[in-house]
């Protein structure tokens, strides 16, 4: 876990807030410290206010009220230009009427860069991608992964200290996807730079990020490192836009050192943690990951709660089991489990009895 | 399944070429496409390509004198250029003339004699209506009509005119005569007009072009980047011309700016002007600007616009992003990509400005009036082969300006929309 | 503007001649009004033969061009006598049979009864008009225009002229306007140095000048002071100043007077109708009840045996015709010749002064 204060932060949100029509804000007091060489990830369903923030920080959105500053420096008046901050888009914008060399050019044009220099620096950047042979083609005579390593080596080529992603992979189908989100994380690892990257895709933030920060209705909801965020969402929110989760309401029975037991609408009790709950008689709502649930009782732990269920239908997947069950009067509990030697098919009829370790329910805020 | 003949060819499973068998099969998708697009075609030879034809060929057709002279014409026939008019020649005429009397047809003969000859006209119908007196020998009896008969200019320009096809009407177009001798001339200072008119006409339409690109480019940006509702409304203002009768709007800039007009009424309340200070905006060339300008508006802010809102905002935050300053972005960026839209925008006005007649009729006055003004002046006077000839040079002058355009900015890179 | 008004009346009087007997085609404005009024109304009225009058900014264009065309919607048109003359040379015309004409009132065969040259070949005049030049009284105050070198003076009367654009009349007039001698004018226009005056003399009011094409625009150029003065024919100048009490006063030095000729089309769809119709409107009753409308004289001897006066019943025509003797002191009558051989060539130098320089 990367712990960041404000001090010594590269770019640091102070109390932002953005409003389009004055009349509702799309961000709302952002508070947000991203350190020197950090793998930032801004991740949230549309709408949430994820982009509004990255344009905020390139310049093209200016804050209606706070502070940002890059590097120490209050950046709110300074224009897009000045700025010296690389960004990648989501369409990659190559200028169509250049080719690859010029694109990748116009950055040390304008920076008034003699033409030896440049093409130098234009060379270096194409070879790091892998890009060099392309150096006089158009971007329309270039495939979709083509351009996204031509959009990556301009948004470099100029040395930038930060470099703004505005989900760059949207457009790029699977496989391709993956196989540039290794080549992003590389080239954020060997050339030490700062990367805010904008993405809807949870996958593509788990796998690259140092941090994550998840917006919702124009608020963090949680900043944290990837596993923090799948295994300990702070809210039900968190829980539920980060990986697959089964959901059980009830209400708080009883509260003791973090530990607690949970009475479900249905009257069953089961274990948890309280995450964001703390009174009792409370309702809330307890996340339980698919692939915690246990259903072999000599592997849950001594004096853990069970509860029926019914199996429903049985997914043979390869690599994985997936159960549905009803549980508790709900149709959608899923479990997971892998498919290792001996591993017991689950038949369609079948009652059994499921439970979990008590760190393995959160008991959240009921939304 | 195909097969290898002996020879090499492939050949499809029940041994026909496969060339052929492809071809066969091809025939039939092509003949229905072919059957689909038949009305158009049809349509545009019986409404386009016929009449162009009809045009070049009045361009260079004029049967006037050939077809009431025969007897003339077989004279011309026989004896070669430069030969003296004889008693046979003078005889020949006066028996066409008395056709022409019969027929009526000597004011077309002499029309077109004047053509080639000025002043001749008056002297082939004045003695078409003394023709039933002319008795031989038929050079005195000419000759004591009127001396012009015995001038040799008067023979050459029968000459000529005695056949039917003729460039004559060129040379008319582009300032030139045929001199007695039959050498090609300058015609005297005082009566050029077409060479000074082409090139007024193109000049002018250039510039109109360029101001309706000044005048258009803003509005057609902010036409391609307010939001929806607004650029709706904004569309609608730009083509309400469109849908405004072309006189209406012309009558309207005459309400607006001439002498006593509006505008000039205003200036004089404002006290910016005196009233013997009128400025002088209608019915001269200033005029012919700024009313063209105006109905040709719309003509560019369209493909501008179309060009324009295919350009996503992106390309510019990039530009920025990347640390130009806003005009470099715009020089860089945003300008060669609207330049399909430019270059549209552009041919469209400057044909159409070339082409337009109605309003520098109206507003033109006397230095406004541009070549197809004078067309139509022709045809008015009937003289259909200057006015197709006329017409000719400027579709001549169009195509080559397209020439020049697919060579410099390439024809596949313009974009209407 | 008015000369779309006109255009427009026009294409929609084209459109519904189809269905009338006799389409008579003419000026438009006061003076297609006149014959209207006069010819065409009682024409109907008295032989039940359906008869409309189209506009135009001059009937000799369109006939041609029908005529050329094969396609013939007018049965007669009201034309110059130059164009008269010419479009008959040229086999575009119906001839006239000068005796079917009727006798003057008083018992007089026609061809005894019209003034010399009122018939021809293929027209029979249905007035005698006049290019005059007139101003506006209450814009020229104090010392007024009386002859036609004041209105090529610049200094004395400054502001904007009205000239018809057409070098037909305007040459005259410019000659007229340099001290040369009506009797004089043809033979100096003949000449390619009387040519180069008549045009030096337009030259010296060039920048000055607003043209006008159709026959009611001067009226309307003298009225929303566009002009100061203007050409016009007298019989516009008249109805706006009589008729309808405009401030408009007419300078007959240096008229140019001619016949206006009734000519029939070859080809025209309705050509016995439209003969019976030239035979009623240049009766003696039809020229004179033309010169109850319009100041424009009738061309035969019995018609201006009586008075005439102007349909407001008060006005007395006579002193208003460009043949009464007042006004013919310093007055040219067209000649038809000269402009029948020298229109074309005399147009095109005028076109080539006019657009370029």
């Amino acid at each position: 876990m990367v712990a960041v204060s404000s001090t010594d932060a590269f770019v640091v949100f102070d109390h932002v807030q953005k409003s389009y029509d004055g009349t509702s804000l799309v961000v709302k007091d952002l508070n947000l410290a991203i350190g020197k060489g950090e793998f930032l990830t801004m991740l949230g369903p549309s709408g949430s206010g994820k982009t509004t923030c990255l344009m905020m920080l390139a310049g093209f959105e200016t804050a209606t009220n706070g502070e940002i500053t890059l590097d120490g420096r209050p950046i709110n008046q300074v224009p897009p230009h000045k700025r010296g901050i690389g960004m990648v888009f989501q369409n990659y914008a190559l200028f169509p009427h250049m080719t690859v060399g010029e694109n990748l050019s116009f950055p040390l044009e304008v920076r008034g860069m003699g033409k030896s220099d440049r093409e130098a620096k234009v060379k270096r950047a194409l070879d790091m991608v892998q890009m060099y042979a392309f150096i006089n083609r158009r971007p329309s005579q270039l495939s979709g992964g083509q351009q996204q390593r031509i959009a990556l080596a301009r948004a470099l080529v100029f040395d930038p200290k930060l470099v703004l992603m505005d989900e760059p992979l949207g457009a790029l189908d699977k496989q391709l996807r993956e196989h540039m989100q290794f080549e992003i994380k590389h080239l954020h690892e060997s050339l030490g730079i700062t990367v805010v990257y904008v993405t809807h895709d949870q996958g593509e933030a788990l796998t690259m990020s140092d941090r994550v920060a998840v917006f919702n209705d124009g608020r963090i909801q949680q900043l944290a490192p990837p596993s923090d965020l799948y295994e300990r969402p702070d809210n039900s929110f968190v829980a539920g836009f980060i990986g697959e989760n089964n959901k059980l309401h009830g209400t708080l029975e009883d509260v003791s050192g973090g530990r607690a037991t949970v009475r479900l609408t249905t009257g069953e009790l089961i274990d948890a943690t309280a995450v964001n709950v703390s009174t009792k008689g409370q309702s809330t709502l307890v996340s339980i990951r698919p692939e915690r649930v246990e259903y072999k009782p000599e592997l849950l732990p001594a004096g853990a709660h069970t509860i029926d269920a019914e199996v429903l239908e049985f997914i043979y997947m390869g690599d994985m089991f997936r159960t549905r069950l009803r549980v508790a009067g709900s149709d959608d509990f899923v479990i997971k489990s892998r498919n290792t030697l001996g591993q017991r098919m689950l038949a369609p009829g079948e009652k059994i009895k499921i439970g979990w370790a008590p760190q393995d329910a959160r008991a959240l805020d009921p939304q | 399944m195909s097969q290898i003949t002996t020879n090499g060819d492939l050949t499809t499973s029940d041994g026909r070429p496969l060339k052929a068998a492809l071809a066969a099969a091809q025939f039939r998708a092509k003949r229905r496409a072919f059957f689909l697009v038949a009305p158009l075609l049809l349509f545009i030879i019986v409404s386009f390509i016929l009449p162009i034809g009809q045009m070049l060929h009045r361009s260079v057709f004029h049967d006037g004198f050939a077809a009431n002279a025969p007897d003339v014409k077989a004279w011309f026939a026989v004896n070669p250029d430069g030969t003296a008019p004889d008693e046979a020649a003078y005889a020949a005429l006066a028996q066409d003339f008395k056709a022409m009397k019969a027929d009526k047809t000597a004011g077309i003969a002499g029309t077109r004699v004047n053509y080639t000859l000025p002043e001749t006209r008056s002297l082939i119908t004045a003695t078409a209506r003394v023709a039933d007196d002319l008795a031989p020998p038929y050079k005195d009896a000419f000759l004591a009509l009127n001396p012009k008969w015995g001038d040799a200019a008067v023979w050459q320009a029968m000459r000529s005119a005695s056949s039917a096809y003729t460039a004559d009407f060129y040379l008319i177009s582009t300032d030139r005569e045929r001199a007695a001798d039959g050498t090609i001339q300058k015609v005297p200072e005082n009566t050029r007009i077409y060479i000074y008119l082409f090139v007024k006409t193109f000049l002018l339409s250039a510039v109109i072009t360029v101001i309706c690109f000044f005048l258009a480019f803003p509005v057609a940006h902010l036409l391609a980047t307010l939001p929806t509702a607004r650029a709706n409304l904004m569309m609608i203002l730009v083509l309400l011309p469109f849908w405004t009768s072309l006189l209406v709007r012309t009558t309207s800039w005459i309400v607006l700016l001439q002498g006593q007009g509006v505008v000039n009424d205003v200036l004089i309340a404002l006290g910016i002007v005196g009233d013997d200070g009128r400025l002088k905006m209608m019915y001269n060339q200033a005029g012919t600007i700024i009313v063209m300008t105006h109905v040709l508006l719309p003509f560019m802010i369209l493909p501008l616009y179309s060009v324009m809102k295919t350009i996503p905002p992106s390309y510019a935050r990039a530009a920025r992003s990347l640390g130009a300053t806003s005009w470099t972005t715009f020089r860089r960026i945003y300008l060669p990509q609207t330049l399909p839209g430019i270059g549209a925008g552009a041919l469209l006005v400057f044909i159409l400005a070339v082409g337009y007649y109605i309003t520098p009729a109206l507003v033109g006055g006397a230095d406004g009036q541009l070549i197809s003004n004078f067309i139509d002046f022709h045809m008015d006077k009937s003289n259909w082969s200057l006015a197709a000839a006329l017409s000719a040079m400027l579709l001549g002058g169009v195509l080559v300006l397209y020439w020049l355009y697919d060579r410099l900015v390439g024809i596949d890179n313009l974009k209407l929309g | 503007m008015k000369k779309l008004l006109i255009l427009t009346t026009a294409l929609t009087g084209v459109a519904f001649a189809a269905q009338a007997d006799v389409t008579v085609m003419s000026w438009g404005g006061a003076y297609g009004a006149a014959q209207t009024e006069a010819h065409v109304k009682p024409f109907a009225a008295k032989t039940g033969i359906a008869t409309i009058m189209v506009d135009s900014d001059n009937p000799a264009t369109p006939l041609k061009a029908m005529v050329e065309a094969g396609n013939v919607t007018i049965d007669v048109a009201s034309v110059e006598y130059a164009d008269a003359i010419r479009l008959c040379d040229e086999g575009v015309l119906e001839p006239i049979d000068v005796a079917a004409l009727p006798a003057g009132a008083d018992g007089v065969a026609a061809a005894d009864d019209f003034l010399p040259g009122a018939v021809t070949d293929c027209g029979v005049s249905t007035d005698i008009w006049a290019n005059i030049f007139a101003y506006d009284t209450t814009k020229i105050t104090g010392t007024v225009p009386t002859t036609v070198a004041d209105f090529f003076d610049l200094e004395k009367f400054p502001g904007k002229r009205g000239l018809k654009k057409g070098a037909k009349a305007v040459l005259e007039f410019a000659l007229m306007g340099d001290g040369v001698a009506p009797a004089d004018v043809y033979a100096t226009l003949g000449t390619p140095e009387g040519l180069d005056k008549a045009f030096a003399k337009l030259d010296t009011i060039k920048s000055e000048v607003v043209w006008w094409e159709a026959g009611a625009q001067p009226p309307q150029l003298l009225a929303d002071g566009e002009v100061v003065m203007t050409t016009a024919y007298n019989g516009r100048i008249f109805n706006a100043a009589v008729g309808e009490g405009k401030p408009f006063a007419i300078v007959w030095d240096g008229q140019i007077f001619e016949n206006e000729m009734y000519v029939v089309p070859k080809g025209a769809p309705n050509k016995d109708a439209a003969m019976q119709f030239i035979q009623f409107a240049t009766s003696t009753e039809g020229l004179q009840a033309q010169a109850m409308q319009i100041s424009y004289g009738p061309a035969r001897k019995s018609a201006n045996a009586t008075e005439i006066l102007y349909k407001d019943g008060k006005t007395v025509m006579g002193p208003n015709l460009p043949t009464a003797p007042e006004n013919m002191k310093n007055a040219l009558e067209t000649s038809s010749s000269f402009w029948v051989d020298k229109d074309a060539e005399l147009n095109e130098r005028f076109n080539a002064w006019l657009a370029t320089n």
